[in-house]
């Protein structure tokens, strides 16, 4: 075991839903929203930091490591590096992970990580048929060359690729997102008022852990260069019923299918960051702590089940550290969609998928439904998708703290077909536990 | 040679200016001197050609020597020093081989007219570099050939326009203009100086159409356009320089005719009050920057008007700067001001860097990280107090706190702080993006030192602060409330609004009082105004509390004394000007030059110099006439005092003529400038 990785704070943006075009923040400027909230109220400045990590999956064309980015505009200063990492739906856990490993290993001391995302700004890109023929045309020397190349152009070469589409499908088995939910919520008989119910409390969830201020200190107001700001989630819905998410039409396998929109994690923007310290830089600039990192892992999966990961990730974890569901006081496990959080539980609890599946002898055991995504999740507030593991963890840590300590999970299933888990303590100051 | 240096390597000559002495390089009348020594001697070299270049990192040359020009007695003598300057000028531009300057930072006045005298000019691709003829900003304008070579070299309209306006144009501009033959990255700017010494493509002209308008025949009617547009801004009655820089182009003047007329306005009074002034404010500046201000992050409370302001133009000129206000639609509106300003001021990625640096703080958790607390709340004793106690909890133990109060003495603010020391006044004026000026203010407790960072911090922000000791309404607002309360009694008397005004500006003012009045909200005045009355016993109009009751608070209102947006009237436009009544505006400006005795004899701040500077840059009061006291000056204290007392008898006691008038010895003036003569700007 190397040194102590403590979480200092952390903020995050409002999540925006993407509703018509492209939304009021990039990337770089959600990332930035969080990143300068949470230095600001610090004892220590930007330019402390040993190094940036940030995760997104779908950065803009102008936003190449977008880590560096915004490690610039945030202040750091040139000599602070920073990288991005890329591990679809987990991009903000890795980025976590990456931050726990430098400063397990002592090459870092102070690490700004989590995630960001603006997936309404997703590029739209030429498709490769136009591609070739712009670069035709900025070869054509001559009039008659530009011409000739003018009229081989054709209506197909205009179909746009939505990178955003093919973000949330999976080339190699090529299923979307949503019908690999289908896939696990046959295979667990997941049906369609099971996971409408599991959506509805998703939503009252939020709202109620809004009312008790769960989220202070946690969500930051975003506001725009126009004067119009942003408080609070916008995906949340006060008036969702049953009756309404029923009436929903199947999104991904029409008509037989049981995931629909209301029942899914939302498209949103949003970012997420959390300021990960060793021991030693706690002690030496007095900083306060809300958390600790115990460990993480990752688990894979067959990708047309990506859903599942969280079972395998969760499962590695805990019995590495002779730790049961049971011993767990909170646990984020992301809201991807409904059928594949109650697929997970399903999973759990079974002692076949246990022996056959985790070559375990019993199984881990479902989690306790209230200590279960105990404020909400992604189908209320959406689930920008570099973002979402940096938000768990940032939850969790906080809301563990809020209720009195203990031991936390934060996990994920991951596009491709994978699981992450991380495991996360709730501690009053950086002696405690040692 | 001490300024200049020639070198020459491989039949390119360089020449080098690096004034002995000065941050900034100034063509004075002994560096004029040994440049034409120095031509003598280069003008037998065989050269392919010769570098004109700036030894500063500074920037190219700034202009003439303005502390000169105090000294020269009468205009004879002006006419002599400008045509030996223009004499050099002109042997430079006779080298037989090309010329160019190699411009990289500002190149203003005088050194631009060098500039115009090479051949040709390179001009670094870079943020601070600036071309301009700024003369007229100082009542004169220019003299070393600069308005016959930029005519000839960009043609007559665009000539004007740099040299009526006195603005700076960045090197894009330049280029467009026809002002830089080319424009590169410094690293480029040798290798591009050299190519136009070898390859002597052909100088500059204007282009076509330009050329057309230029026509002798044409210029008295293209003049006479020009005037018209140039009468909209400025009022030839009070400042003739551009009118009569105008009348030499109309002419066609020639390098004498420049010369005479620059030389009368070089001794003419107004010429002399604004370089007064000029001067002034660069000394106050000098001294304040002899502090490191060590400031990098302030952290403003409250993010109204002022708060909101002041945080975006710190952000603006490089600081970061946190915002807080509890109410995030105030916040908002805030930011969306700030981005309005850096929209207007920065281009490309130094709008998103501006952005960066601001920082919107609802809980106010920044505050530990500031070096600088200033305090933009509502104008309430207790609320201020209750806030500085409370930040004094939480800021840093080196942080300085400054209060923007525009009335509360700041002992009061003081009390209950543990270190009280470091707690000043920064009194900024609306709206903080055009006015300079800050009133700094001392407590009784304040530390030294503190002051000293504050007004330095004053001057990195570009604003000029001035000390003021801590009473009611401090200079400017004491200064200028007699003067708009008696505007208000004059509308009550039932003077038109527009005559008002109008008096005020044929003056000098900026704006009439009236306007002002609208513009810095009703309310605002009737509470100084309130404050104020108390412990200096004027009678508040009541025209202005029932306007106030009324809701009636003007611009931001959308009604006050006028109605906003101001209703367009065609047929006005055609209206002769409004007849002011004789004594009108003596009697608006009176009150505010008696009332700035009265701060003068209080000890409000130290000398006349401060008064007459202060209220030029805090209120715009006339410069051409010096200030208030300046205009004092020069009708003599014994007239003023006459003049008062004849107001006095017909329109109350508020015109009696304050005992500082009696008082020869508070008129002196302990000119600043005395102190550092000959260190040049």
């Amino acid at each position: 075991m190397g040194a102590r990785v403590f979480i200092v704070d952390g903020a995050r943006t409002p999540f925006l839903k993407a509703r018509n075009g492209p939304g009021p923040f990039s990337a770089a400027e959600l990332a930035l929203i969080a990143g300068r909230a949470l230095m600001g109220g610090q004892p220590i400045r930007a330019s402390d930091l040993d190094e940036v990590i940030l995760g997104c999956v779908i950065p803009a064309a102008d936003e190449a490591n977008i880590a560096r980015i915004v490690g610039l505009r945030l202040g750091t200063g040139v000599a602070v590096p920073a990288f991005t990492v890329q591990r679809n739906c987990a991009s903000g856990l890795q980025a976590l992970a990456s931050a726990f490993d430098h400063i397990q290993a002592g090459r870092a001391q102070l690490v700004l990580a989590g995630g960001t995302e603006a997936m309404s700004r997703a590029p739209i890109q030429w498709n490769r048929a136009m591609s070739g023929w712009l670069a035709q045309m900025l070869r054509a020397k001559t009039p008659l060359d530009r011409a000739r190349t003018l009229i081989q152009l054709r209506p197909a070469h205009l179909r746009p690729v939505f990178s955003l589409l093919l973000g949330l499908s999976d080339p190699v088995v090529g299923l979307s997102m949503g019908q690999t939910a289908e896939i696990v919520a046959a295979r667990f008989g997941i049906d369609r008022h099971a996971q409408d119910a599991y959506a509805l409390q998703s939503h009252q969830r939020v709202v109620q852990a809004r009312e008790r201020g769960e989220f202070d200190g946690e969500v930051e107001i975003a506001f725009e260069r126009g004067g119009r700001y942003h408080a609070e989630d916008d995906g949340v819905r006060l008036d969702s019923d049953l009756d309404k998410l029923a009436r929903l039409a199947p999104a991904f396998e029409r008509p037989f299918g049981s995931v629909t929109s209301g029942n899914s994690s939302q498209i949103t923007d949003g970012a997420a960051l959390l300021l990960l310290a060793s021991e030693e830089a706690v002690a030496r600039r007095g900083l306060p702590v809300i958390g600790e990192i115990l460990d993480y892992d990752w688990a894979g999966v067959e990708p047309a089940q990506m859903g599942l990961g969280p079972v395998h990730a969760t499962a590695r974890l805990l019995g590495r550290h002779n730790l049961h569901t049971g011993d767990l006081a909170h646990v984020e496990l992301n809201e991807a969609f409904a059928a594949q959080v109650l697929a997970c539980q399903a999973a759990f609890a079974s002692p076949e998928y246990a022996r056959e599946e985790l070559g375990l002898d019993g199984p881990p055991g479902a989690i306790d439904p209230a200590r279960l995504n105990p404020d909400g999740g992604a189908i209320a507030v959406g689930h920008p998708v570099g973002a979402t593991g940096a938000r768990l963890v940032l939850h969790l840590a906080k809301a563990l703290r809020r209720r009195g300590g203990g031991l936390g999970l934060a996990t994920l299933c991951i596009g491709g077909g994978q699981g992450g888990a991380m495991l996360v303590r709730s501690v009053e100051s950086a002696r405690e536990g040692a | 040679m001490s300024n200049w240096t020639f070198r020459e390597t491989a039949g390119m000559g360089e020449l080098l200016l690096d004034v002995e002495g000065a941050r900034q390089n100034v063509l004075s009348h002994a560096v004029l001197e040994e440049l034409d020594q120095l031509l003598q001697q280069i003008r037998t070299e065989r050269l392919r050609g010769l570098v004109l270049r700036s030894g500063k990192s500074q920037g190219f040359i700034v202009g003439a020597d303005v502390r000169e020009f105090g000294r020269i007695r009468d205009a004879a003598q002006a006419v002599e020093l400008t045509r030996a300057g223009q004499a050099v000028l002109r042997r430079f531009a006779a080298l037989p081989y090309p010329t160019v300057a190699l411009i990289d930072g500002p190149c203003l006045g005088g050194g631009l007219e060098l500039a115009l005298a090479c051949s040709y000019r390179v001009v670094c691709d870079s943020e601070r570099t600036t071309l301009g003829l700024p003369e007229v900003k100082l009542g004169i304008h220019p003299g070393f050939g600069g308005t016959v070579r930029l005519p000839r070299l960009i043609g007559g309209l665009p000539a004007l326009s740099l040299i009526l306006s006195g603005r700076s144009v960045s090197p894009r501009a330049a280029k467009r203009l026809g002002l830089a033959d080319m424009v590169v990255p410094s690293r480029h700017a040798l290798a591009a100086a050299h190519k136009l010494l070898r390859d002597v493509p052909p100088k500059g002209r204007p282009a076509w159409y330009q050329t057309f308008l230029d026509i002798p025949v044409l210029r008295p009617a293209v003049g006479a356009y020009v005037r018209r547009t140039l009468k909209r801004r400025v009022n030839c009655a009070h400042y003739r320089a551009p009118c009569q820089a105008l009348s030499l182009w109309v002419a066609d003047g020639n390098e004498a005719a420049e010369a005479q007329s620059c030389a009368e306005l070089l001794v003419s009074p107004t010429s002399r009050r604004l370089v007064r002034l000029f001067e002034l404010s660069e000394d106050l500046k000098r001294a304040a920057r002899a502090q490191s201000h060590d400031i990098r992050h302030i952290h403003v409370v409250g993010a109204g008007v002022m708060g909101a302001d002041i945080a975006a133009w710190a952000a603006l000129k490089g600081l970061r700067v946190s915002m807080q206000d509890r109410q995030p639609d105030i916040l908002a509106r805030a930011l969306s001001r700030a981005a309005r300003l850096f929209g207007q001021h920065l281009k490309g990625p130094a709008v998103a860097a501006a952005w960066d640096r601001l920082l919107p703080d609802p809980s106010g958790r920044a505050v530990r990280q500031a070096d600088l607390v200033i305090e933009a709340i509502i104008e309430e004793e207790s609320a201020k107090r209750a806030l500085f106690r409370d930040i004094e909890t939480r800021a840093r133990k080196d942080a300085l706190f400054a209060t923007n109060t525009s009335s509360i003495p700041l002992d009061r603010l003081a009390e209950g702080l543990t270190n009280p020391g470091r707690l000043m006044g920064l009194h900024f004026f609306n709206p903080v993006a055009k006015m300079q000026l800050v009133e700094v203010i001392a407590g009784s407790q304040t530390d030294a030192q503190a002051l000293a960072r504050g007004r330095s911090l004053m001057v990195a922000l570009e604003r000029l602060p001035i000390d003021v000791r801590s009473a009611p309404g401090f200079l400017i607002n004491r200064a200028l409330m007699p003067y708009l309360l008696e505007a208000v009694a004059l509308a009550d008397e039932g003077v038109p609004l527009a005559v008002i005004d109008a008096a005020a500006v044929d003056f000098g003012m900026p704006m009439g009082p009236i306007a002002l009045a609208d513009t810095v909200g009703l309310d605002i005045c009737l509470s100084v105004a309130r404050t104020l009355s108390g412990p200096l016993h004027w009678e508040v109009p009541p025209l202005l509390e029932h306007k106030v009751a009324a809701g009636e608070l003007g611009k931001k209102a959308g009604r006050g004394f006028y109605v906003y947006p101001e209703p367009r009237d065609w047929l006005a436009s055609f209206a002769s000007p409004p007849e002011i009544p004789a004594g009108l505006a003596e009697r608006l400006i009176l009150r505010l030059v008696n009332e700035s005795v009265r701060c003068l004899r209080e000890q409000i701040v130290s000398d006349a110099d401060m008064v007459d500077l202060g209220l030029v840059y805090g209120t715009g009061f006339a410069p051409f006439r010096g200030g208030p006291l300046g205009y004092a000056e020069s009708l003599g204290p014994a007239e003023i005092k006459n003049r008062l007392n004849a107001l006095r008898e017909r329109h109350g006691e508020r015109f009696t003529p304050d005992s500082g008038w009696d008082d020869a010895a508070l008129m002196h003036r302990r000119s600043f400038a005395a102190d550092t003569q000959g260190a040049g700007p």
